[in-house]
């Protein structure tokens, strides 16, 4: 059984082979490159290093979101296309419970972050209970105050994964003091490996053809929209 | 016996989603679209986010369907071409990392295809194409002359220096109070009028194939002010009539000096303004009392769709053009010649 993993959601990208349950091949930078000109390079090396073809993908799991909607589509575009024309099965895992795969093991619970600008982050909170990673919070876009506020109704430590923490580390502190721990360097990256690890728990994709990303936002345009409806509505 | 070619196109440039199986170049096999456009009117226009949204829940879908169309399986294929540029950059790379993923798991070559390259290979599915020829490229985007010398070798000769005819029609069709897209209902209404406002018509400087929209589009507008200042209401009819009278007659005597003046043998119009029946009556009769040979597509070859794209895939096939999988969309590609 063979796992073909791929995140593009947000600035970093990962890629891995994934064969019966070992780790063959990761590949994961955070520079900021081009996911749309390197994602299918970056997947023709790793089978090339792996000395696999295409055809010898089993399955593929991708990381569906939230974050960059361009990011999601491009990893999502990808993999649906590849998972279609193959003929293998499909599992989207959510970003932020992959990156909360990576700290499976702290004893509190575990909050994920994606910053996404002009003090909003989306993030979900997370607990290992009897060897599955649970959703306590579920995933969605949060003003920093909400997410503390929605913590603050817990008493467990949390441990903040991800490299936009950085950026919310004094808020974080001042408002959770001694339980908000920030996870060090080596976790705070997507990897396509803990990607797989979730989906090979996961139900595949019923309809690969109907699989998109998920926003966690409706469109700018869309809101504004509805809103006008609202308006249109209310004048009845 | 040379071995007949199979490409598979697929475009994303825009609001359509679509993709299309050719054959040799000339013969459509299948050719699926997926419109956009009851979701983009709410808008009154196309929006980026929403367009690429759109594009990831259609695009396996139209390249599965293309396929079927076509009773062709992928290894049957010989080669991917997909809109490499210009559009909405978000866009573009659905299409472009769709493809890229297709052709490699496929084992198949992958081609960048321009999208004006498209359009103008929208008359490869028609008739054979003769050189020198002109192609007057009329869309949303676009508003561009362009001489071919033989397959591949595009020069442009002139565009728009300001909005594209097409755009020029959906923000009149605003001012109208017209519903998007504005440019069949601008033409309806010319049709259906019984006079006309004169507006002033932009030929620019002496000699210049460049084309300006935007003075015209103020004069609408001015137009409209000054009427609702005296308290009267326009006739949208008139207003239509006008409007078209003067984008058609400077797009036809710019096209007719340019035929001349390049000796060609050939005249094509393409684009989804190409599908705009005034225009095409013009451009018609024109090159008709010139004895020049006019030909522009059926409507449905005329707006977006992926068999123009393969159309002009399978000539840069034949040439042994190939991309790789480092292609990515690219919003401003420059229409640059594959051959001299």
């Amino acid at each position: 059984m063979i796992w073909l993993g791929i995140d593009t959601a947000n600035t970093p990208i990962s890629v891995a082979l994934v064969k019966d349950g070992e780790l063959l091949i990761e590949g994961t930078s955070a520079m900021a490159i081009n996911h749309s000109l390197r994602a299918m390079p970056a997947i023709e090396e790793l089978l090339e290093q792996a000395g696999l073809v295409p055809t010898d993908i089993d399955a593929i799991a991708v990381s569906e979101g939230p974050g960059s909607y361009t990011g999601a589509r491009i990893g999502v575009t990808i993999a649906k296309t590849l998972a279609w024309t193959l003929g293998k099965p499909l599992v989207g895992v959510s970003t932020l419970k992959a990156l909360a795969a990576n700290a499976l093991f702290f004893n509190g619970l575990v909050c994920p972050i994606v910053d996404a600008r002009r003090g909003n982050v989306y993030a979900g909170v997370y607990q290992y209970v009897e060897g599955k990673l649970t959703e306590i919070i579920e995933d969605g876009h949060y003003s920093l105050e909400e997410l503390v506020h929605l913590l603050e109704q817990h008493s467990s430590p949390v441990l903040f994964v991800g490299k936009d923490t950085a950026m919310h580390e004094k808020k974080l502190i001042e408002q959770l003091g001694h339980r908000a721990v920030l996870a060090p360097l080596q976790f705070n990256l997507p990897r396509a490996s803990s990607l797989i690890y979730i989906a090979a728990q996961s139900e595949s994709e019923a309809d690969i053809h109907a699989f998109v990303p998920e926003y966690r936002r409706i469109a700018e345009a869309e809101a504004n929209w509805l809103k006008e409806q609202g308006k249109d509505n209310d004048r009845g | 016996m040379t071995k007949d070619s199979y490409i598979l196109g697929i475009e994303t440039s825009c609001d359509e989603t679509a993709a299309s199986v050719v054959k040799n170049g000339t013969e459509i096999i299948s050719n699926v679209v997926a419109s956009q456009i009851t979701s983009q009117k709410r808008f009154g226009g196309v929006v980026p986010e929403i367009a690429s949204r759109h594009h990831v829940e259609q695009i396996t879908l139209v390249i599965e369907e293309a396929l079927a169309n076509a009773e062709l399986k992928p290894e049957e294929l010989d080669a991917v071409a997909v809109t490499e540029g210009p559009g909405l950059v978000g866009a573009l790379l659905i299409g472009v990392n769709a493809a890229k993923a297709f052709a490699f798991a496929n084992g198949l070559p992958i081609i960048g295809v321009h999208h004006i390259a498209g359009h103008i290979y929208a008359n490869q599915l028609m008739q054979p194409m003769e050189f020198p020829l002109l192609a007057l490229i009329v869309s949303g985007g676009h508003t561009e002359l362009v001489i071919m010398e033989g397959h591949g070798s595009f020069k442009l000769v002139g565009e728009t220096r300001d909005d594209a005819a097409g755009e020029a029609y959906d923000k009149v069709a605003r001012v109208l109070g017209l519903p998007y897209p504005g440019g069949p209902k601008i033409d309806k209404l010319a049709a259906e009028s019984d006079g006309q406002v004169v507006f002033p018509r932009a030929w620019l400087e002496p000699g210049s194939y460049d084309f300006s929209f935007s003075g015209l589009k103020s004069s609408v507008i001015n137009y409209k002010h000054n009427l609702a200042q005296k308290g009267e209401d326009v006739n949208p009819f008139h207003v239509a009539a006008g409007f078209q009278a003067s984008v058609v007659e400077v797009l036809t005597t710019k096209a007719l000096r340019a035929a001349k003046e390049f000796g060609v043998k050939q005249v094509i119009a393409a684009g989804g303004v190409a599908a705009n029946k005034g225009l095409r009556a013009s451009l018609e009769e024109t090159f008709k009392t010139q004895d020049i040979p006019f030909y522009v597509p059926p409507i449905a070859l005329c707006t977006d769709n992926a068999a123009m794209i393969a159309a002009a895939g399978s000539a840069m096939f034949i040439d042994g053009i190939r991309g790789n999988l480092a292609m990515n969309g690219k919003p401003g590609m420059p229409l640059v010649s594959w051959k001299q």
